[in-house]
């Protein structure tokens, strides 16, 4: 059995030969992708790359995922910030989605202007608990219902409103979908029908709206949202199958061009006594991703946020080559660093710079709180302190001559003192940027993607930062 | 029992509010609410007022009943009827009980600053668990 998988991004789209018998990937290769005209145009120009590199090579079955054309865009409207809002904006960060913006209550006309401005793909609509609060959910319906733009909707809300809802969703034009309620009963999440709903409304209207109808024909397997396909061979990877265990806890860091996504598996209970944790469960696999920092489309938020006054220290180039540098990047997302040079190690500081934030804002928060009893803690989020790996996918990190530097960019340090960042992580390296092809894999085939995986996970040292190294984690 | 009758029964948010880690009688006034026939949302222990508001925005509670039991109440409770206000949650019944203020003071004087405060009812320490749920009736017109 051979496999051909597929990953149409947002910039390559990117080919990986699987044989089953031998359980290895043959060959990797990766072309520009082609949305704008004819997306079969880059996939095919890819396919004679790889043909080039291992020879005459014909597959059984053809798996694809896709974040082409900005990726699977949604916006998350709940009603109080840290419970129904947070609660959606998992739910569909955990379904592959990159979530614009998230809104709570019910939203003002800039903000109703502004989700129209966004032009999302899909708008995830939660507020309420079952019995609870239906006013807001309501009232969100109908505005969003009213907000120009060609976007599916999905309810996932109070129950006891969907009657209301059902009526403004049958007038309103628009493709509306109404399923089980994000967190049912206070602080219990149920995010899997919200999931399975924004994953149907992929296959089903995205596809085709993404200009990958032509690609879907040639397969009977259902073309999958690339983060989704990351978070499957993530969690595999980490709880093995039922006669494979995985690799355990881990952190995963996907530093793309537009995006930068972070993958934790691990409970995050907290690892110190003394803890009380707030704030909503958290899942076991959880991704978030962060749509202000890439290394191209978004490079400019970046810079913003890390301040080039701290890159310019960081790197020692100076502040105007650095603003100059983020400017090219935003105007030609294809710019290329060249090996050992200057823009290249800039780019490397601004990769440790997005990765920083980005873990930052995956981890839990703990903070202290003085008490008449004394000290304590509160945990919100995830501790991953103990959390022993940490694995690099993409680009930069990928090319780079010393991925190790990028990576102990999420490992804590005193400066993010309350951020639970894992302490003392080793690091790993998805050389071949296998994770969404062996989600599509796994899902078939889940013991050959594990076997594959554990294959291609390269450990790095700190010295050498053994790019080279050919031990393998086993 | 089933308060409220027919299908909508009342729902209560409870905890115990501010840096307290008493557990115990806050489990057991919310076992004792639930068998009294109230939906309840039980926070648990160290609450705070934000907590308590946003736990009864999303549930759409009819009444937050608050414990404290390590003599701070009054401070954590001071301004919790504002951010009420502030959030929507318009005359929606505040109740506190259990070892409110510091030390042994005069109950009537304590309950007339907690009412100053905003609280419909507080209730001294050694009140029974049947007062509360009598008053929530009275209140919910349950």
């Amino acid at each position: 059995m051979r496999y051909l998988t597929v990953d149409f991004g947002s910039t390559y789209t990117k080919l990986a030969a699987i044989d089953a018998t031998e359980a290895r990937v043959i060959g990797v290769a990766s072309a520009f992708t082609t949305i704008a005209t004819d997306v079969m145009v880059g996939f095919h120009a890819a396919l004679n790359l790889l043909r080039e590199h291992i020879g005459a090579f014909d597959y059984d079955e053809l798996l694809c995922c896709s974040s082409a054309g900005g990726g699977l865009k949604m916006v998350a409207l709940g009603l109080v910030p840290e419970l129904t809002s947070k609660a959606a904006k998992m739910a569909a960060e955990s379904a592959g989605a990159k979530v614009v913006r998230t809104y709570a209550y019910e939203i003002s006309a800039t903000e109703q202007a502004e989700i129209a401005a966004i032009n999302p793909d899909i708008v995830l609509l939660c507020g309420g608990t079952d019995g609870g609060n239906k006013d807001v959910i309501v009232k969100n319906a109908a505005l969003i219902c009213k907000t120009p733009g060609d976007f599916s909707i999905i309810a996932a809300g109070n129950k006891s409103a969907s009657r209301e809802l059902e009526e403004i969703f049958k007038h309103s034009g628009k493709d509306c979908v109404i399923t089980n309620n994000v967190m049912p009963a206070f602080g219990r999440l149920d995010t899997e029908p919200a999931r399975n709903a924004i994953r149907d409304i992929f296959i089903e209207r995205i596809i085709d709206a993404k200009g990958l109808a032509a690609v879907q024909r040639m397969t009977k397997h259902e073309i999958m949202p690339t983060p989704f396909a990351v978070l499957k061979g993530c969690e595999l990877l980490s709880l093995g199958t039922d006669k494979t265990s995985g690799i355990g806890d881990f952190l995963a860091v996907d530093l793309g061009g537009a995006t930068t996504d972070v993958y934790s598996m691990a409970k995050g209970a907290p690892s110190l006594s003394n803890v009380l944790v707030k704030g909503l469960p958290e899942p076991y696999a959880k991704r978030t991703v962060e749509g202000d920092l890439g290394m191209r489309y978004s490079a400019a938020f970046l810079l913003e946020e890390a301040g080039a006054r701290n890159i310019a220290d960081a790197c020692g180039i100076a502040e105007d080559e650095i603003v100059a540098w983020v400017r090219k990047c935003v105007a030609d997302p294809g710019t290329l660093a060249p090996q050992n040079s200057r823009e290249r190690a800039l780019d490397e500081t601004l990769a440790g710079c997005a990765i920083e934030i980005a873990v930052g804002r995956h981890c839990g928060v703990l903070e202290q709180i003085y008490t008449p009893l004394g000290e304590t803690y509160t945990l919100t989020g995830k501790d991953l302190s103990e959390t022993p790996r940490v694995i690099g996918i993409g680009g930069v990190i990928q090319n780079s001559a010393s991925p190790a530097k990028i990576l102990r960019h999420a490992v804590f340090t005193v400066k993010n003192t309350g951020r639970m960042f894992p302490k003392a992580p080793a690091f790993l390296l998805d050389k071949r940027y296998i994770f969404s092809a062996m989600g599509l894999v796994g899902m078939i085939d889940p013991e050959l993607a594990l076997a594959i995986m554990k294959q291609e996970m390269h450990p790095l040292t700190e010295d050498e930062d053994g790019i080279e190294k050919p031990e393998t984690v086993r | 029992m089933s308060r409220g009758g027919g299908m909508s029964t009342k729902t209560i948010v409870t905890g115990v509010i501010g840096a307290d880690v008493h557990a115990v009688g806050n489990k057991i006034l919310a076992f004792a609410l639930e068998e009294a026939g109230f939906t309840v949302v039980n926070l648990g222990v160290m609450v705070s007022q934000e907590e308590f508001i946003a736990a009864a925005v999303e549930t759409a509670a009819d009444a937050i009943v608050v414990s404290s039991l390590y003599g701070h109440g009054e401070i954590d409770c001071q301004g919790m009827r504002a951010k009420c206000d502030e959030a929507g949650l318009k005359d929606i019944p505040l109740l506190v009980g259990g070892n409110i203020v510091v030390g042994k003071q005069e109950f009537g004087d304590v309950e007339t600053r907690f009412k100053a405060m905003g609280f419909t009812r507080a209730y001294p320490p050694g009140t029974t668990v049947e007062t509360a749920i009598a008053d929530l009736d009275a209140l919910l017109g349950a």
